[in-house]
């Protein structure tokens, strides 16, 4: 029988829907890709914990404050389902950190806009978190085991952000003028960076093709870019405020709605590092990282110190 | 800067219901076994997902390799005989 060159027979594999698990042969490339992606979700998690952690201490009331707590909690516990995941690719913890501080990896550029008010934490769960749920929803089904298995973990637990998100939103815009004109001047910031999160339009899309090919990704940036639109949508007409885009129209013979031209210049300036809030998220992070140092060297010092103990004189 | 040394890897197991087997949830870092637990319910068992956790230490495991798993399990495939399928039952037997 003639022996089959590796790299056939792993996209066999995926196209019979087959999982990829850690032990498995990969092409040194998918292994790359799922790094970098994996990575920089993991990292988006994390970031993401700084905008919504702004409001804790006022949060407007006990109820919005233990909420808030345990989605932050949330996040912190995505991002270390994420780390897990990355690491059965043969990446250690303190280098996807390490990748983190210098700049290799990337985070979700949407984290570098600030919370200005309370609203901000009602459209950052309806709409960040929603444009995230599209994403990680078309991921569960990604070709890579541990990726594919937190997705399905994560997914479980995002409805609860989105929808605490879109209560604060819906209970605003019902209340004073004041605080309806907080909750549309939150979604007229939100929303276009929402719709960045998808990443550039398909067909300037760096990673895609080869992504699709082995499946790490299952839909196309525009394809999910769409879903989310296209839902969004009627929830903003329910609660009376109104999506920032004079071209929003519904397309009757595409059963899309069609939408104004994103501003790309300004994605490619934040994720550049020159967004609102780029060089604190960065700052916060690399401090906290150095400020705990000494915990975690105690804590292995106090582990070593307890194993010698257990050694019978 | 120096290489700070890092804190173990552990896998994660849940069992969510007494009566049912563990299953794997991923992995978590700690230093000892007793912050290994913790940080497994920290980080998996917000929800109460979790009746029972297991953490054992990762490079503990050892693990078959996919790549041999033809031969590997080749030894059971040709015993078809174990497979209840397997028997010629007569024409009318009941509960059986």
């Amino acid at each position: 029988m003639e022996k089959k060159n590796p790299e056939d027979s792993f996209q066999v594999k995926i196209d019979a829907e087959e999982k990829i698990e850690p032990k498995d042969w990969m092409p040194d490339e998918y292994r790359r890709n799922l790094i970098r992606q994996i990575s920089q979700h993991a990292h988006s998690e994390v970031i993401g914990m700084q905008p919504e952690g702004n409001w804790i201490t006022r949060a407007p009331s006990l109820r919005a404050k233990a909420v808030l707590l345990a989605k932050i909690q949330d996040e912190g516990g995505h991002g270390l389902y994420l780390y897990s995941a990355c690491e059965t690719l043969g990446i250690s913890r303190d280098e996807l950190i390490e990748q983190l501080h210098s700049g290799k990896a990337k985070y979700s550029s949407i984290f570098n806009y600030p919370t200005l008010t309370w609203a901000d934490i009602g459209a950052v769960g309806w709409l960040v978190d929603g444009a995230a749920i599209v994403n990680q929803v078309s991921l569960q089904r990604t070709s890579y085991g541990p990726y594919s298995r937190a997705m399905i973990r994560i997914c479980k637990e995002e409805s609860f952000h989105q929808r605490q998100g879109y209560e604060i939103m819906a209970n605003m815009a019902k209340g004073t003028a004041e605080q309806k004109q907080m909750a549309q001047d939150a979604l007229n910031r939100w929303w276009w960076p929402s719709l960045m999160m998808f990443g550039p339009h398909d067909t300037e899309s760096a990673h895609s093709a080869k992504s699709m090919k082995w499946k790490i990704k299952r839909e196309s940036n525009d394809e999910l870019r769409q879903r989310f639109i296209d839902k969004t949508v009627q929830q903003a007409e329910v609660i009376g405020l109104s999506i920032p885009d004079p071209d929003l129209k519904w397309n009757e013979q595409r059963k899309h709605y069609d939408f104004g031209k994103i501003n790309w210049e300004e994605f490619t300036n934040v994720l550049n590092g020159n967004g609102p809030c780029n060089k604190q998220r960065m700052a916060n992070h690399i401090q906290a990282h150095q400020n705990g140092k000494w915990v975690r060297e105690a804590a292995i010092a106090y582990a070593e110190k307890q194993k010698n103990k257990k050694v019978p004189a | 800067m120096s290489k700070e040394k890092q804190w173990p890897l552990w896998e994660v197991f849940i069992q969510s219901k007494t009566g049912l087997p563990y299953k794997h949830a991923g992995s978590v870092h700690a230093p000892d076994a007793e912050m290994a637990l913790q940080n497994a319910r920290d980080t998996y068992t917000r929800r109460g997902e979790g009746n029972s956790i297991w953490v054992v230490p990762s490079d503990a495991i050892i693990a078959s390799n996919p790549a041999d798993a033809e031969s590997f399990y080749e030894p059971s495939n040709d015993k078809i005989y174990r497979h209840p399928t397997f028997y010629v039952m007569p024409e009318g037997a009941k509960h059986i």
